[in-house]
């Protein structure tokens, strides 16, 4: 094991390929699906790479996602306390888990949001009015990306649009790696604050929404009412602003692909390679081994911390073909994709996955159908991403159509 | 071909139903898993083993015709 590399995480970017994850780990996934690395406190942890372990990894009860327990991986000392002091449900193993899942479950049904398409459509139709409107070029990021999203979950949760701007900036700062450990605090207790605040108001005066729902039952408290609304508010936008907008410069680069959701019957199957290749949890997904398991051929001792790297999971040869293996220049968007882990695995995997597809089905096949003429208004290597970032993605998008 | 599913396990990723609709259904009240169709025709064999690997819950056990039980 002596000449096997640790690999430190998160691992920096020095790729020709600035949609692809960190080269680290596409090789350390070259060398065998388990493989050491280390956090940047020093302490070692376990990289997870191939697909058949990620999935163990993500769905087996001897690997806790309970953030409380004592060894489980972070990236700083400082994110350990914040969100140990108030764990969502995405860090909270069963029982636990599944009580405060549960409650939300019903909101993301694929019927109930196969009945929210028709709202979609009409934000998606009504950003890209103003975004067009004063003619080019636009940020598509600022204009389109993430309004899309924010408008849709502010919607269902019952949260003021016009509040956007504080929970936008919180949010950004609650997923970045490179934030002072105070700065994410504080980013935290705000938004914690004004969900709990929103909560108490929906209990005088409830709507037809979810904080609402939430905030009639009498077997949850304040707390954990907010901090359900922070975990929906902050993934239901940030991850599919980023997924739109990456998935738009990417299919600028290849024009013949982006012509092939004009026809609606191949956008599902799109959406999935799309969400395979770009894989935006580019920092993995935590875990803490609670008893000694044999994974890939190594021995993983309880206490041990895992990091299951969803992005080499889905570059996995023979589910998805070699072909896809470096960086995401061979994106077709007529590959069978489903089996692809970018909404995790397990218990935990992705509630808001159904919304997420309707908004990038919708998002995507309108916007190219729209604007046959989109083009980006800098050069590729004028884009600025975001590598600081928890959920990858850009910075801005400037275009021109 | 028959399919069994365990609602403890079940976390309503809603990945049956986008894959097999005419054979899962989420309940309204509590999001979880329904079978309507148990026993499985012919026709929708593929999606409903498709269905049951990309379950996260493992809540899905598919029995084929042969009564060899692959939980999944």
């Amino acid at each position: 094991m002596s000449t096997v590399p640790v690999i430190p995480i998160p691992a920096r970017y020095e790729t020709a390929c600035p949609f692809a994850p960190p080269p680290a780990y596409t090789e350390a996934a070259s060398t065998g699906p388990v493989g050491r690395a280390e956090l940047p406190d020093g302490s070692p942890c376990w990289l997870v790479t191939g697909y058949p372990e990620v999935r163990t990894v993500l769905s087996d009860r001897r690997f806790s996602a309970d953030a409380r327990r004592p060894g489980f991986p972070f990236l700083t000392e400082g994110r350990r306390k914040i969100v140990a002091a108030n764990p969502s449900f995405l860090r909270l193993d069963d029982p636990e888990h599944a009580r405060l899942r549960r409650m939300v479950t019903g909101d993301f049904l694929v019927k109930r949001v196969e009945a929210m398409r028709p709202g979609i459509r009409r934000i998606v139709d009504e950003a890209l009015d103003r975004m067009t409107a004063g003619g080019g070029p636009a940020d598509l990021v600022a204009e389109f990306a993430l309004p899309v999203p924010s408008l849709v979950i502010c919607l269902l949760l019952g949260v003021p649009y016009e509040d956007r701007e504080a929970f936008q900036a919180n949010s950004r700062l609650l997923l970045a790696t490179d934030a002072d450990d105070r700065d994410i605090a504080r980013a935290q207790e705000e938004l914690l604050d004004y969900l709990t605040r929103l909560a108490e108001r929906k209990r005088a005066r409830p709507g037809e929404d979810t904080l609402s729902r939430l905030a009639m039952r009498d077997d949850l408290t304040l707390r954990e009412i907010a901090s359900t609304g922070v975990l929906l508010l902050v993934a239901g936008h940030e991850t599919t602003a980023n997924m739109i907008g990456l998935s738009t410069a990417l299919l600028l680069r290849h024009p013949e692909q982006a012509a092939r959701l004009a026809d609606p019957a191949t956008v599902p199957g799109a959406v999935e390679e799309l969400l395979r290749v770009l894989t935006i949890l580019h920092t993995g997904v935590p875990r803490l081994a609670v008893e000694d398991v044999e994974l890939g051929g190594t021995l993983i001792r309880a206490g041990d911390g895992v990091i299951a790297m969803l992005s080499t999971a889905n570059r996995d040869d023979g589910l998805f073909g070699a072909e896809g293996h470096l960086g995401v220049a061979e994106v077709d968007l007529g590959r069978e994709a489903r089996r692809h882990l970018a909404f995790g695995f397990g218990v935990h995997q992705c509630l808001g996955q159904p919304l997420a597809r309707a908004e990038l089905q919708i998002a995507l096949a309108t916007l190219f159908r729209r604007l046959p003429g989109l083009r980006l208004a800098v050069p590729e290597e004028a884009l600025e991403f975001r590598p600081e970032a928890l959920i990858y993605g850009l910075k801005s998008l400037p275009v021109t159509w | 071909m028959q399919v069994n599913v365990d609602r403890d396990r079940c976390c309503s990723s809603g990945q049956c139903v986008m894959t097999a609709p005419e054979v899962f259904e989420q309940d309204d009240l509590d999001g979880l898993v329904t079978v309507l169709r148990p026993v499985v025709p012919a026709s929708l064999r593929g999606d409903v083993r498709l269905a049951a690997d990309l379950c996260p819950g493992g809540a899905i056990a598919v029995t084929e015709a042969d009564g060899a039980g692959t939980a999944v």
